[in-house]
């Protein structure tokens, strides 16, 4: 059945308060620990930040903490500008990226969790082992069974125009983890970021294996768990609507079928 | 624990094939429903808390015994596949497959039960 609560030795504790800088503009942060070291249980350590010395940032605010605070706080983190899509993790509730979401976005005590239902491996960084396999299981490329041209697959300017809103998403896994379809079943539902990718290639004019792609995903668990939450479409921090890519996928399978 | 790589794992037992059929059925319900609901209030209504004796001249004419027939067989079948979806959703391995059984069998059993009642007030 569904697990409703959190294991013994998931419940979390009230941690550290690390001392406050001197300063007037100064804002707390309250940040999930845990480590897999020490055996104890994850507990959400207090930390106080001067706002005239941090970036505007959340993640300029956990650099700042990392190195001037406290070095074991451990997160991801790499391009700084919402296109690597490491950082992405649970902020004031939302799932999205530190690196693009304001401290001024967030009203009162800013709090910071790893992605939601996923293991963690430490502090704020959550296992996408199998996130990343499932992507693998879409195959996120160009499949073609025609003889490759002399220069290049060619497309009109239309069907490229089909691929916005598809293409640039980060694979950060802000979707995929706030939604309940993905928390109850994300061994076999493959979740909003992987049908998005699936789409992406499904209508893409240069890739010739649609009905294949189609099959694959044509199963009650893959594709049918989607129940059209939303939750994906409200936090994907890059604006895109994975629910409406699965809801063009369902369409699909209806037209092969009536 | 098990020595499975990450992909082996994601990929399991393999795409079942189906699911589309049950998507469309569920959706042709749901219209169906959108104008039989409001026909089965509006003739089950207008005949409620009468006499038994006009319920049974009432449920005698045509149209309100197909339109209760109807709504009685869409209705349940669409509630068999919605509770499926939802068991599917919490429950897992022998409870969810037991679950399945027990709805169906629920379902078609209010469907058999509710047309003898019409049939035996219709004729």
């Amino acid at each position: 059945m569904v697990q409703l609560t959190l294991p013994k030795n998931s419940k979390i504790r009230t941690g550290k308060t690390w001392p406050k800088p001197e300063g007037k503009n100064i804002r707390k942060f309250q940040i999930y620990r845990w480590s897999p070291d020490d055996g104890q249980n994850p507990r959400v350590d207090t930390y106080f930040l001067d706002m005239d010395k941090c970036g505007p940032m959340v993640l300029d605010a956990l650099i700042k903490i990392k190195n001037e605070v406290d070095p074991t706080l451990t997160f991801r983190r790499s391009c700084r500008e919402g296109i690597c899509g490491s950082c992405a993790m649970n902020i004031d509730g939302i799932n999205t990226l530190a690196c693009i979401y304001g401290l001024d976005e967030i009203k009162g005590d800013v709090k910071i969790y790893p992605l939601p239902h996923m293991e963690v491996i430490k502090d704020l960084i959550p296992d996408l082992t199998h996130f990343y396999a499932q992507h693998a299981s879409i195959m996120p490329w160009l499949e073609t069974k025609t003889n490759r041209p002399a220069k290049e697959w060619r497309q009109s300017i239309d069907d490229r125009k089909k691929l916005d809103g598809l293409y640039e998403c980060v694979m950060c896994a802000s979707c995929s983890t706030s939604c309940p379809s993905y928390w109850w079943n994300s061994d076999r539902y493959l979740g909003p970021a992987a049908l998005l990718h699936a789409y992406r290639w499904i209508i893409d004019s240069r890739d010739e294996a649609t009905g294949e792609r189609l099959d694959e995903l044509e199963d009650p668990f893959k594709l049918y768990r989607c129940h059209t939450i939303m939750n994906c479409a409200k936090t994907c921090p890059k604006g895109l609507n994975p629910a409406k890519a699965i809801a063009e996928i369902k369409k699909m399978m209806v037209e092969r079928v009536v | 624990m098990r020595y499975l790589t990450d992909y082996k794992r994601a990929t399991g037992l393999g795409s079942a094939h189906s699911g589309a059929h049950h998507h469309w059925q569920m959706q042709v319900s749901s219209a169906v429903l959108v104008f039989l609901i409001p026909a089965f209030m509006f003739t089950f209504g207008s005949i409620l808390g009468s006499d038994y004796e006009d319920v049974l001249d009432y449920y005698s004419r045509p149209f309100p015994a197909i339109v209760a027939a109807l709504t009685l067989i869409v209705g349940l079948v669409h509630f068999k596949n919605g509770a499926q979806i939802m068991i599917e959703d919490y429950a897992k391995g022998y409870t969810r497959k037991a679950a399945i059984v027990a709805v169906t069998a629920f379902s078609y059993t209010c469907i058999a039960v509710g047309l003898f009642a019409l049939v035996k007030l219709a004729l």
